[in-house]
């Protein structure tokens, strides 16, 4: 059968049988730093595409359809025109930050990509600390952010800048809390570790009720943390234009345009391997037959589908809350996400320790 | 694959960015104005400085953020273990948890998760 982990060692086998050993790794090495790239232009390309279509499907209107069949040339015509467009740097800009604050946040979310699993035993890096990895390097994101805001000697670029980093800051608390409560229940920080625990059942499933609750804030935190509707405030267009990309333009916006939905895919990635078991097929318990035919579905397709799933869950949420107050925006997590994540996790800890979950 | 993927992800995220704004360069004739340099204001220029003291509240925020943030790093360690170490991890994490909720209580209490 065909998938990406036999491809992927015949791939291995081959480079390793024609041009030796330092050679392989090297061109194994370039292959990788390529395949990233390409995930990120074709995932920035559909996301887009997709959140276009997503719009247009709650608004019962078309969506793009003019370039190519139903629209799907769209994104690509709309970055050539982005690339076609002078990337300006305002004279009272601090020049360096202003240019480096994209790389910033492209960097931290490409290194994002290192332990996420895209199907069975298809993954870049397998660290012992997936988990811990992940929620660490995400965060640098905010450092980018805050740079970009701040040397754009823009009001409308330093308030949504601040504004994004106190929200970011803040929601990833509560979805930490809700990483741990499956690190609790899996018992490892590794990424593979924890979708091998969900082979008899994926933990949204097994971990009953509180398992659900983290769920839930877990997807608001992902939400937040990603500056999308109802927390979209730092880009509140009516209040502050664009938020901290407002100086940006051509390439430079492009590159924070993509890195957001770079992260909102991580987002959901992380998700999906968390609560939904990742590539792991739907398990239930011992139905050996049952299994059998749920492992026929290429696991890649699983992964793929359990996110864009989770991806169009975000995109719904836009057209279905309207946006909070800033002091509504901080109440909601520091008054009653983080508590009761917290209480929740002792929840968790009861049921892993009691054995309560199946 | 090991620690050389991080440096390779990170010279793909520097080769990509890169890439793209060197092909936008190669292909746009890029003209100046003074007009151009200007800071985005809708039409009206900027009234003084824009690099000024903000709102206390983020840095109130980013403090208790901080206490919360570190906490959650103890946590790591410990959630990987609960299932070994069964009761006495439980007590621990309750003991823990109370001390930092007199803490929330107190910040609170002082009105610093009150958005002013």
């Amino acid at each position: 059968m065909i998938s990406l982990e036999s491809l992927n060692r015949a791939l291995q086998h081959w480079l390793q049988s024609t041009l030796g050993d330092p050679w392989a790794y090297l061109v194994m090495c370039v292959l990788v730093g390529l395949a990233a790239i390409t995930l990120f232009a074709v995932l920035g390309l559909a996301l887009v595409y997709m959140e276009r279509k997503v719009a247009a499907l709650m608004q019962i209107r078309m969506g793009p359809n003019r370039v190519g069949p139903k629209g799907i040339f769209q994104t690509s015509a709309d970055t050539l025109k982005l690339v076609m467009k002078e990337g300006l740097t305002p004279d009272g800009a601090d020049k360096f930050l202003f240019n480096f604050a994209p790389f910033l946040v492209m960097i931290a979310a490409m290194l994002v990509l290192a332990p996420i699993a895209f199907a069975r035993n298809f993954q870049i890096w397998d660290l012992n600390i997936g988990v811990l990895y992940v929620a660490a390097v995400s965060s640098i994101a905010v450092i980018g952010i805050l740079m970009a805001g701040w040397s754009s000697n823009n009001k409308y670029s330093l308030l949504g800048a601040m504004r994004s980093a106190a929200q970011i800051v803040s929601y990833e608390l509560s979805a930490g809390l809700a990483i741990l409560s499956i690190v609790v229940l899996a018992g490892s920080l590794r990424i593979s570790d924890i979708i091998a625990s969900q082979a008899d059942g994926w933990w949204i499933i097994k971990g009953h009720v509180p398992a659900l609750i983290a769920f839930v804030i877990f997807l608001i935190a992902v939400t937040a943390e990603t500056n999308r509707a109802p927390f979209d405030l730092a880009e509140a267009e009516s209040e502050l234009t664009a938020g901290f990309h407002t100086e940006y333009s051509g390439m430079k916006f492009a590159l924070f345009f993509l890195a957001e939905y770079i992260n909102i895919f991580i987002g959901c990635a992380i998700g999906a391997t968390l609560f939904f078991g990742g590539w792991m097929p739907f398990h239930i318990g011992h139905w050996e037959a049952f299994n059998r035919v749920m492992d026929y579905i290429p696991s890649s397709l699983w992964f793929l589908g359990k996110t864009l799933f989770l991806i169009f869950l975000i995109m719904w949420f836009r057209w279905t809350f309207p946006r909070l107050r800033v002091d509504q925006l901080l109440n909601l997590e520091w008054k009653y996400l983080l508590p009761i994540s917290m209480i929740n996790l002792l929840f968790i800890t009861l049921m892993a320790i009691l054995g309560w979950h199946l | 694959m090991g620690a050389t993927s991080l440096l390779i992800l990170t010279l793909a995220a520097v080769v990509f960015s890169a890439g793209g704004i060197l092909v936008s360069k190669i292909f746009v004739k890029a003209t100046h104005n003074p007009r151009k340099g200007e800071p985005y204001e809708c039409g009206i220029p900027t009234v003084g400085r824009t690099w000024m003291q903000l709102q206390v509240g983020y840095y109130l925020f980013a403090l208790i953020f901080l206490i919360f943030d570190v906490e959650l790093v103890f946590l790591y360690p410990w959630a990987t273990v609960v299932k070994e170490i069964g009761w006495m991890a439980f007590v621990d994490i309750l003991i823990f948890f109370f001390i930092l909720f007199l803490g929330f209580l107190y910040a609170h209490k002082k009105g610093a998760l009150k958005w002013m």
